[in-house]
């Protein structure tokens, strides 16, 4: 069994041109048009970014503003407002891409360089389907079935494990807690990493790893010395877009576990800090015009930190790209 | 690929297009003829789509199935989108009546656009739905307490934090209770339950609740759940909780009863209704309102004054005569002693008394067009 997939099929270069053939002309106007609709598509994009940038602002700019006692729960003002739900959204998230990361890459690993292939397909596959649950059934799932059975996990943790700042407890009496919401947030980001890691897994140059093992390297040096360092980049984009839909995840961490827009460590207790797409889903339906505004606004906030995670992973994968190519 | 897609999508939408449009010839056939016998309650016929509070949601879907039967050419539906976004949508238009847990108080930003609506006449605002608010628990080998609002204001604001207690034990004598932790439970969405809920504790607390009524919970600590259903299922899935949710939703848990003058009343539907009964308007009303400014301290025998009151908001005035008469036929039917029993059994909600039903009557029966 060999270690990569299928190095033949790789293609090593641009596919050789054809040109001066007689259906070269005739394949002009399609490129043309498919040149056009790429453009459009792309163009589009930007354009409904720019008109859900735009709704934001003028829906929610009001909202900066309002009377303090539209925020409620004793807050004066919007920041002091946002600020505990943006803490809980991003705590939540972190805590979700600490439970999935570890998983999705050696499940990626599993796929592209341990597995044989009669079983990585399956594996593969079923990973994928994991991202066709929708998430209002991992709500269910995880605010009923899984809560009920992480309840002696939580208490032991509660018990025991006390002196972290985590668990500090007392322990929730009926599951619902952060750790749950984790968990369930963890398991609907790990398709997302491991389908992107897989692909960039198997795309590490065969010569790159037939050079190690060359060198006397075993299979885990291999990996370590070819395979990862060519495929950190990829890596980290891959749990960016995890980590994307970790922040705006909204069902499950509305339905799993019991929040508060507050800032506390516990992940462990009866309520944990809410996070801003769940304090939105929550609150819209029973929301007077201002609070509306207010919602609205701190949509605004979640938009533009997701906004800037992504633009600095970009960066950073550039700045990690270039020092591959030196 | 792409062509057996398009071989799987093109013949599902054009069945979906034919049915569509045979539905509608359907609603045509109905309206000719129905107009011209003209059913029960008059010959009104159309279509009327309203929202508003989730509460009512149960209710107006017996509602809206029973006084389509009786008007075989009118179509209404309602969605159950919270009652601000029903408000809000009134206030803009969209909606031509809107359900909401609490009324527009007068003045405020929300009433001057619905008077703006309304063309500058007062909007009504009748209740149509009065639900017991049953506070629920969940304690291994207790079925039922007796709790007064003193108490229940002190669990829920964390100072009395056992449930053997001596506050609690002192009203239940003869019932044994465990020295587990309480944990309360409280809405996480903002609500109207969590409202009338807040506004009971601080109005008959004897001073233990400190914050004034609202619909979003005004404490960060204890559980939540989403909804009603939230609320039920993290009760029951845990000892020792403690929350508070529609009486109807309350199945399989243990009820308190709370303390109404000397007495301990479990949630009852007709406490519910002679509570609201006797409450006196809000000083606001105009005559185009059924306003109450519900007594939480009422101690008359039999009475429950945790409940909640819903409302019906619209316009005195439509410009459209078929609306009008459509919004008049049906909110007539909602208030009048059917609709209220149709509610009842169906929804489990208080059905008004015959003097507020009367009331709401004859406001209703205001609507004309413009």
């Amino acid at each position: 069994m060999s270690l990569t997939a299928s190095p033949e099929q790789t293609p090593t270069g641009p596919p050789e041109s054809d040109s001066g053939s007689p259906a070269r002309r005739s394949a002009r106007l399609g490129d043309r048009i498919f040149a056009g609709a790429a453009l459009g598509a792309g163009l589009l994009i930007m354009v409904v970014l720019a008109g859900v940038f735009i709704f934001l602002l003028i829906q929610g700019v009001p909202g900066l503003s309002v009377d303090p006692s539209t925020y409620g729960q004793g807050f004066d003002n919007f920041w002091s407002y946002v600020a505990p739900l943006l803490f809980g959204t991003i705590f939540i998230s972190i805590l979700a891409l600490i439970v999935a990361v570890p998983f999705a890459l050696a499940v990626a690993l599993f796929i592209s360089h341990y597995a044989p292939r009669r079983l990585a397909t399956p594996v593969a596959y079923v990973i994928d389907l994991l991202a066709a649950v929708p998430s209002v059934v991992y709500g269910l799932w995880g605010g009923r079935a899984l809560a009920q059975a992480l309840k002696p996990v939580i208490n032991w943790l509660g018990d025991y494990l006390n002196w972290i700042p985590l668990f500090k407890g007392p322990a929730s009496p009926n599951g619902q807690t952060a750790l749950t919401a984790a968990l369930v947030l963890g398991v609907m980001i790990l398709p997302i990493i491991t389908a992107i890691s897989r692909e960039v897994f198997a795309q590490t140059p065969r010569l790159n790893e037939e050079a190690a093992i060359g060198l006397g390297a075993t299979r885990w040096e291999v990996i370590r010395l070819a395979v990862l360092p060519y495929a950190k980049s990829g890596v980290i984009a891959g749990i960016m877009l995890g980590l994307g839909r970790a922040l705006g995840e909204t069902m499950a961490v509305t339905m799993v576990y019991s929040s508060s827009p507050k800032f506390t460590l516990n992940i462990i207790g009866d309520t944990s800090p809410q996070t801003i797409a769940a304090n939105i889903a929550n609150n819209y339906s029973e929301a007077t015009p201002d609070k509306q505004h207010v919602l609205i606004a701190a949509g605004l906030v979640l938009f533009a930190f997701t906004f800037a995670v992504n633009f600095i992973a970009r960066w950073a994968i550039g700045r990690g790209e270039r020092n591959l190519a030196r | 690929m792409k062509t057996s897609l398009r071989r799987a999508v093109v013949p599902g939408v054009a069945a979906i297009a034919l049915a569509a449009s045979l539905a509608a010839c359907g609603d045509d056939n109905n309206n000719a003829s129905d107009s011209s016998t003209g059913a029960a309650g008059g010959s009104v016929s159309g279509k009327l789509a309203a929202g508003g509070s989730s509460a009512q949601g149960s209710a107006q879907q017996a509602w809206m199935a029973a006084y389509q039967q009786q008007n075989s050419g009118v179509t209404i539906s309602y969605d159950p989108v919270g009652s601000g976004a029903g408000r809000t949508s009134f206030e803009s238009g969209a909606y031509p009546f809107a359900g909401s847990d609490a009324f527009i108080a007068n003045p405020s930003d929300e009433y001057t656009k619905a008077k703006q609506q309304c063309g500058g006449a007062d909007p009504i605002e009748v209740p149509d739905y009065i639900s017991p608010i049953a506070v629920v628990f969940n304690l291994k080998g207790v079925d039922s307490l007796k709790l007064d609002a003193q108490t229940i204001a002190k669990i829920f604001n964390g100072q009395i934090t056992k449930w053997n207690d001596p506050a609690i034990a002192q009203q239940n004598s003869g019932v044994t209770l465990p020295s587990t932790a309480i944990h309360t439970v409280h809405r996480s969405d903002d609500s109207g339950t969590t409202q009338n809920f807040t506004e009971y504790l601080s109005k008959a607390g004897s001073g233990a609740w400190k914050s004034p009524a609202s619909q979003t919970w005004p404490s960060t600590n204890g559980l939540s759940g989403n909804g009603t259903s939230g609320v039920i299922t993290s009760i029951k899935g845990g000892d020792g909780t403690i929350g508070y949710a529609d009486a109807s939703q309350a199945g399989g848990l243990g009820v308190a009863s709370i303390k109404v003058g000397s007495s301990y009343n479990a949630p009852s539907a007709d406490g519910a209704a002679a509570v609201v009964a006797a409450s006196s308007l809000d000083p606001s009303a105009t005559d185009n309102q059924l306003i109450y400014d519900v007594n939480r301290t009422d101690t008359s025998d039999g009475a429950y004054p945790l409940l909640l009151v819903s409302y019906l908001i619209a316009c005195p005035t439509y410009s459209d005569a078929n609306t009008a008469s459509l919004v008049k036929g049906y909110l007539s039917y909602i208030v009048s002693q059917d609709g209220q029993k149709a509610g009842a059994s169906n929804a489990g909600s208080a059905p008004l008394s015959s003097d507020v039903s009367d009331k709401a009557t004859a406001i209703v029966a205001k609507i004309a067009a413009k």
